[in-house]
């Protein structure tokens, strides 16, 4: 018998990142056939040189996405943990980017519905790169009790803890 | 139409404020590919009746940005800027790293090609097919950091307030230009990331004349369909294994070299070349790696080989400085060049030049001319505006720097480059100087001296370049061989970094031309028929140059005095290179690249290759020659 997996996090350690985007390219890759950064589901934001990172769907305990999906279009797979996009169903009417504490989803740049994080059913090939390349911004982990929703924040305000960190007491003022 | 091409570039002309699209015929891309090949022709389809009469500086001059098929797909995304070169006259392939190309591929242009002037100062904001040219007084005067931040904000507000719905919208790339471009200093480039920046050619400097601040991109489709996508991933792959196993360049990327290409290898500059030879441990990639990195891997667009650093001034006069690396280029030209060896100094001024828009290596290379010149007594104090220019006050350089940019004082002399400079002051003082101008056709050299012959350059790497001092594309025998300038036009024509080319077989590269375009490319068909077009045409354009300054190539294309000069010091004291012999390497180039013993491509050569029209533009200078 098949064991069933435990739902998984992609726990994240933003001050390595590069800003190389192979996990942009791989997540289009994998998504869309064919390397297209604004349609990948985990974009790298770089408002400051050197202060780049991966914005990408953190699963907040209480999904508040899926809950302001007016049209059900937003579901959570018991599987991954990920929150799943109906693309039929979906509006692209804005509501879950408005109710993620993040703003992270976007819409599909060509198609109406909205792109969020689909853990790719277990096996996250953003991870998968970011791993083999050796650094390790990404990594998979079970999912446990913890305060997801941290992670989920807006870009400037990521960005701006970065250039606190990276650049001092300035810092903030490049962004 | 091709695969893996947009199928079109964006024109722009600025003193008619229009913008149009030009489609791209396939037997030029064929022929040129991209970049720095199509940018060799274009310049001269357009240009080249008038070649030496163009002033690079003039509305005429034509700017250009041109990714190249394989940008974004190799990894290491870059864009080459070209036009007529106000440093040499001629054209040079002037590549930049960053996300600028993916991002143009992405909203649907190869390139971009920019002519005329605007009236006042303006940016270009594109995205996907809508093309704005917009008002930049806010920017213009600012330096990299502030522009950044200021067009950042701007664009992305912007984006919002037209396409609400989207989501958060990320910065568009940019390139653009600081106070050095605006006032047109030769040695200005277009910059990219606040360290980044396509430097030689000093393109910053064109961009100023047209008022063109800043042009930011935002593309939200796909890159232009490969042919053969599956294959497309396996050869990156196969460069990725490769390059993950190189710890040298991941780890350090050039950083090594500021210590090492002195130390090990005599040929670093040292007190504008008066030296190669350092072993200044406080210069060692340790120092950078332990005291001023905050970041350890920084890349750009795909690339696995993160040779890029962070870098942060914490400590002493210096604290707040902020730069990359640097990396061994600048480590080298603001470092031992310049009697600077510590890391502090050495990223403070690579600061200093990432925010005013300077080139480091040219900017590095005029410091040191200058500074000699003062160790000389032949500029002194008064000249210089008071400041005492002596070697390794990385304080007093940088104010030296300041005002190069804003062209102040001695400054606006300097801001000329080395080569005019030493013509200029050398007038004024009844010397020849040139003797300390460390440059070919214009354009100070690399940090890779020739005398100890224990680097790469050969001995005609500079001499006999159709991008002069350039190091990221040296000459060399023979012509079809991995040290072969053709080499270097694959590279920036297909638009990626040469970095994730290192230790890959040389096959790789064609075949990932055809698994991207369709089309079948072999190395013979390359080096043979495609390449050496845009060598021959970046030739005539070169040799034609003007209007203030044109180069003979029994004068020209020699290497800088200096470097005849025995080494002084270090384990290859008493090395220099061998005049006789570079002579007798020269003459064997021009037999080689189809050139006559003047140096002068042959008729037979270029009608051969389809160039009629070259053939005869240099009929005249082969009169002159006989």
């Amino acid at each position: 018998m098949k064991k069933k997996k435990e739902p998984i996090w992609i726990a994240r350690e933003f001050t390595k990142c590069s800003g190389c985007r192979k996990c942009e390219i791989a997540c289009s890759l994998s998504h869309e056939k064919s390397i297209w950064p604004e349609a990948s589901r985990v974009r790298i934001f770089m408002l400051v040189p050197g202060a780049e990172f991966p914005h990408l769907c953190a699963q907040c305990e209480d999904y508040p996405c899926v809950k302001a999906c007016p049209v059900n279009a937003l579901s959570t797979s018991e599987y991954t943990g990920a929150v799943l996009v109906d693309s039929k169903a979906c509006t692209a009417c804005g509501k879950c980017i408005t109710a993620c504490p993040g703003r992270i989803p976007h819409m599909h740049p060509t198609e109406k519905r909205v792109l969020i994080c689909d853990l790719c059913d277990g096996n996250p090939q953003c991870v998968k790169v970011c791993r083999e390349g050796g650094w390790n911004v990404f990594k998979t982990v079970t999912r446990r009790n913890r305060a997801y929703e941290l992670y989920a924040r807006k870009p400037e305000e990521v960005t701006r803890d970065l250039c606190a960190k990276f650049y001092g007491e300035k810092g903030e003022e490049f962004v | 139409m091709i695969k893996g091409y947009a199928g079109k570039l964006l024109e722009v002309n600025l003193s008619a404020g229009k913008t149009k699209d030009v489609e791209l015929d396939d037997e030029v891309l064929k022929d040129y590919m991209g970049g720095r090949g199509l940018a060799a022709k274009i310049l001269w389809d357009r240009l080249g009746h008038k070649w030496e009469k163009v002033n690079p500086l003039d509305p005429e001059n034509i700017l250009l940005f041109l990714t190249g098929p394989l940008t974004g797909y190799f990894p290491g995304g870059r864009i080459c800027v070209s036009g007529k070169s106000p440093q040499s006259n001629g054209v040079i392939g002037s590549t930049v790293g960053g996300e600028f190309g993916v991002e143009l591929r992405c909203a649907g242009y190869d390139g971009i090609i920019v002519t005329g002037k605007a009236d006042k100062p303006v940016y270009l904001l594109i995205k996907d097919s809508d093309v704005e040219i917009r008002d930049a007084s806010n920017l213009w005067g600012k330096d990299a950091k502030q522009t950044m931040t200021l067009l950042t904000r701007e664009c992305r507000e912007l984006l919002k307030k037209r396409y609400p719905l989207f989501g958060e919208w990320r910065e568009p790339a940019m390139l653009y230009i600081g106070p050095a471009g605006e006032n047109l200093v030769r040695t200005a480039v277009v910059a990219a990331k606040w360290a980044h920046a396509a430097g030689y050619g000093g393109y910053g400097a064109v961009m100023g004349s047209k008022k063109l601040k800043a042009i930011a991109v935002k593309g939200t489709g796909p890159l232009p369909e490969a042919a053969n996508l599956k294959k497309v991933e396996k050869l990156i792959d196969e460069i990725c294994k490769v390059i993950y196993e190189g710890e040298l360049w991941r780890r350090w990327g050039t950083g090594a070299g500021g210590y090492e290409v002195g130390a090990k290898t005599s040929s670093e500059p040292v007190r504008n070349w008066q030296e190669e030879w350092h072993d200044e441990k406080s210069f060692g990639v340790d120092k950078f790696e332990d005291r001023v990195w905050v970041k350890q891997c920084w890349s750009d667009f795909g690339c696995p080989t993160n040779c890029l650093k962070v870098a942060v001034v914490k400590t002493g006069k210096f604290k707040g400085a902020i730069t990359d690396n640097p990396d061994y280029e600048l480590q080298a030209y603001l470092g031992p060049n310049l009697g600077i060896f510590t890391p502090e100094g050495n990223v403070y001024m690579a600061s200093v030049v990432d925010d005013l828009g300077l080139c480091g290596i040219q900017t590095g290379n005029v410091l040191g001319f200058a500074a000699e010149l003062y160790q000389r007594g032949i500029l002194t104090k008064d000249y210089l505006d008071g400041l005492e220019l002596k070697w390794g006050d990385a304080e007093v350089f940088g104010a030296l720097t300041r005002k190069i940019a804003y062209r102040e004082g001695v400054g606006d002399l300097l801001a000329e480059g080395t080569y005019r400079a030493a013509l200029k002051l050398g007038k004024m003082k009844k010397m020849d100087l040139l003797p300390y101008a460390v440059q070919s056709k214009g354009i100070g050299i690399g940090a890779h001296g020739i005398r100890s012959g224990k680097d790469y350059p050969d001995v005609i790497s500079y001499a006999v370049s159709v991008q002069g001092g350039d190091h990221t594309s040296t000459a060399g025998l023979p012509l079809n061989g991995g040290g072969s300038e053709l080499t270097e036009i694959f590279n920036d024509s297909a638009v990626y970094c040469n970095f994730n080319s290192f230790g890959i077989r040389r096959t790789l590269k064609f075949e990932f031309y055809k698994a991207v375009t369709g089309l079948p490319m072999t190395m013979k068909e390359w080096f043979g028929k495609r390449a050496i077009k845009t060598l021959q045409l970046q030739r005539a354009m070169l040799l034609l140059g003007g209007p203030d300054t044109k180069w003979k190539p029994k004068t020209d294309d020699v290497n800088p005095p200096r470097f005849y000069e025995p080494l002084p010091s270090g384990p290859y004291k008493g090395k220099t290179a061998d005049e006789a012999a570079v002579k007798k390497k020269v003459k064997d180039y021009y037999k080689a690249a189809g050139w006559d013993k003047n140096g002068i491509p042959k008729s037979t050569t270029l009608k051969k290759l389809g160039l009629q029209d070259a053939d005869e533009a240099l009929q005249k200078l082969r009169a002159l020659q006989s």
